[in-house]
């Protein structure tokens, strides 16, 4: 570790696998609902354990980014965080208000727009906690060396602070509503947050393949244009049937048809720079977690998603299983994986280990992404089957919920292997490093 | 497409074309807006009454197991056009009446039955909430969703 605020990165790291874990024995909890519905049903019913579920995600990747922002950044510009002082007090502010929130939903304390629930008090605290990181790596940035990594990864994380602001308006009309809640969420994992991933991306591959920099930083670009070119407009396949006009399926369909690209030339570039590589780096797992980051959320984010985008096919298949299993599978292949790669990369960096501790982690890697797929397998049979018996042949949504039973029991077991890989991998990354495997790479 | 292309050209292309397309999503977002407030909803009848049914939605987090217009959770049945469902288009004091029994009813606790909690709600939310599903009924969701029942 070259700079000393690197360090500023390890609470951040700490704290993000810890609502991580909190987040997939949510998903658990809410999977056993699926198989048992009597579960629970009186003392934590569904729709306070899946608010746990998704916002425990949220939260925990942002603690992820800002870690990684933190750990990238001095290396990146050559200098150190301007004030690790603000970077401790935005910390607390945030961990602290994730929890207090978290244990308000346990007692019915939440607004109710889809994941926006959190209470006007902790809406406020982000946007000062933003504000303040922020303000804190944009002066890094200015002092010191402006890489394209570094230019990318700061303008995902203003485009992230910016548009968390539409949060705030919630008008009396739905279809409004509906519309601007869409310029959080999709312009979130549909937009900025592929600069923030592209830039995590760009950062790693520099470090573990030793490739040039030039030719590292015009495939970002490449990247990132092809993101936002077609993710922008692509936001109009969230527009189809919520009181929005017609025109926006032609458009919709088109843009968002090309949002699988940035996610093939994501895994065309890190196979070829991989394959160029002049480097043979020690640190194996966090290039397994790379190139898994690029292949899986091509086929999470871009087939998925591109299975359904078709105004005529989303017609069907909107607001079923389907959406679930691209869901699932984008979020784990795209914004999980980058996380746990920088994670990967930078641990045995901030706690002083060389040999690292890494067939463990890469059993985590495999146990984890497997049980992610089946997840998702199951989920798109479940989706394909309520699909076509709900909204072609017409019959009701609980008969049709007994019709796909079968596969709730699947997703229940892949849950349960996706929790034992989390695990791991949590033990991997904070366990002593064995001298014996530092020999066996 | 790498080779012929210097990191300022990608660059200078990612930066103008970023504003280009932004540019177009926010002025069609504009007309989208008009659109809903001149053509898709019936603003002048969205009601003090409605507002306040969207704010029991969502104060009791339904958005977690139903799903409106789509979106949501998948838990629980679509609600966009509930009202219709219950009969409130063509009878609204039976619709109202329909939908509060059916909540107070809930849990059923019936084994192996997915359970609804119990919110007991007032009687005004129970109408507030009635007001809204009828609102939200009204809205053009370009045939959205699918009703096979009807061919």
């Amino acid at each position: 570790m070259k700079y000393q605020t690197q360090r500023l990165a390890y609470p951040y790291f700490i704290a993000a696998m810890g609502l991580f874990v909190a987040q997939v024995l949510g998903g658990l909890i809410a999977g056993t609902i699926y198989v048992f519905p009597n579960f629970l049903s009186e003392i934590l019913p569904f729709n306070i354990i899946r608010m746990i579920h998704t916002n425990a995600l949220i939260v925990w990747l942002l603690m992820g980014f800002f870690g990684a922002a933190y750990f990238l950044l001095p290396e990146e510009t050559e200098t150190e965080i301007h004030s690790p002082k603000i970077a401790w007090i935005q910390f607390w502010m945030f961990l602290l208000g994730a929890v207090a929130t978290v244990v308000g939903y346990l007692f019915g304390i939440h607004e109710g727009r889809e994941f926006l629930e959190q209470p006007l008090w902790f809406k406020i605290d982000i946007v000062i906690i933003a504000l303040l990181f922020m303000y804190n790596i944009s002066m890094t940035l200015y002092k010191g060396k402006r890489t394209a990594v570094a230019i990318i990864l700061v303008m995902g994380l203003w485009g992230l602070t910016v548009f968390f602001l539409f949060a705030f308006y919630n008008p009396a009309n739905l279809a409004l509503d509906k519309m601007y809640w869409w310029y959080v969420v999709h312009l979130w994992v549909e937009g900025v947050w592929e600069l923030i991933l592209a830039a995590i991306l760009g950062f790693l591959l520099i470090k573990l393949t030793g490739v040039d920099r030039e030719v590292i930083e015009k495939w970002l670009y490449v990247i990132v244009g092809l993101a936002l070119f077609s993710g922008l407009l692509g936001t109009g396949h969230h527009y189809y049937w919520i009181g929005t006009p017609g025109y926006w399926q032609w458009l919709g369909s088109i843009f968002s048809a090309l949002e699988v690209f940035p996610f093939l030339a994501m895994v065309i570039f890190s196979f070829y720079v991989v394959k160029k590589s002049s480097r043979n780096h020690p640190n194996k797992a966090a290039l397994l977690w790379v190139l898994g980051c690029t292949v899986l959320s091509f086929f999470g984010a871009g087939v998925w998603g591109f299975m359904h985008t078709l105004a005529p096919i989303n017609y069907y298949s909107h607001g079923t299983q389907v959406t679930a299993s691209h869901a699932h599978l984008a979020f784990y292949g795209a914004y999980v994986m980058i996380n746990l790669a920088i994670i990967t990369y930078a641990m045995p960096h901030l706690r002083g280990q060389q040999p690292y501790n890494q067939n463990l982690n890469m059993w985590a890697f495999w146990i984890t992404s497997a049980g992610m797929c089946f997840m998702t397998f199951t989920l798109t049979a479940a989706g394909i089957l309520q699909t076509h018996l709900q909204r072609v042949l017409g019959m009701d949504f609980m008969e049709v919920q007994e019709q796909i039973a079968l596969f709730y029991w699947m997703r229940l077991g892949s849950g349960l292997v996706v929790v034992l890989g989390v695990l791991l991998f949590v033990y991997a990354i904070f366990s002593k490093a064995r001298e014996e495997q530092a020999t066996a790479g | 497409m790498s080779e012929g292309m210097t990191k300022t050209a990608a660059r200078n292309i990612f930066f103008g074309g970023t504003i280009f397309f932004f540019v177009i999503f926010v002025s069609l977002t504009v007309q989208s807006h008009f659109y809903i407030l001149n053509e898709s909803t019936d603003v002048a009848t969205l009601t003090e009454s409605v507002e306040r049914g969207k704010r029991v939605w969502e104060k009791n987090s339904c958005i977690n197991c139903h799903t409106i217009f789509g979106e949501g959770a998948y838990f629980a049945p679509e609600l966009g056009k509930v009202w219709i469902k219950f009969g409130g288009d063509e009878d609204a004091e039976g619709g109202r009446e329909a939908l509060k029994a059916w909540m107070e009813a809930m849990p059923t606790g019936i084994e192996g039955r997915r359970q609804m909690p119990q919110f007991n709600l007032t009687d005004q939310e129970h109408e507030d909430l009635a007001a809204f599903f009828e609102w939200i009924s009204r809205i053009d969701t370009q045939n959205w969703p699918p009703t096979p029942d009807d061919e």
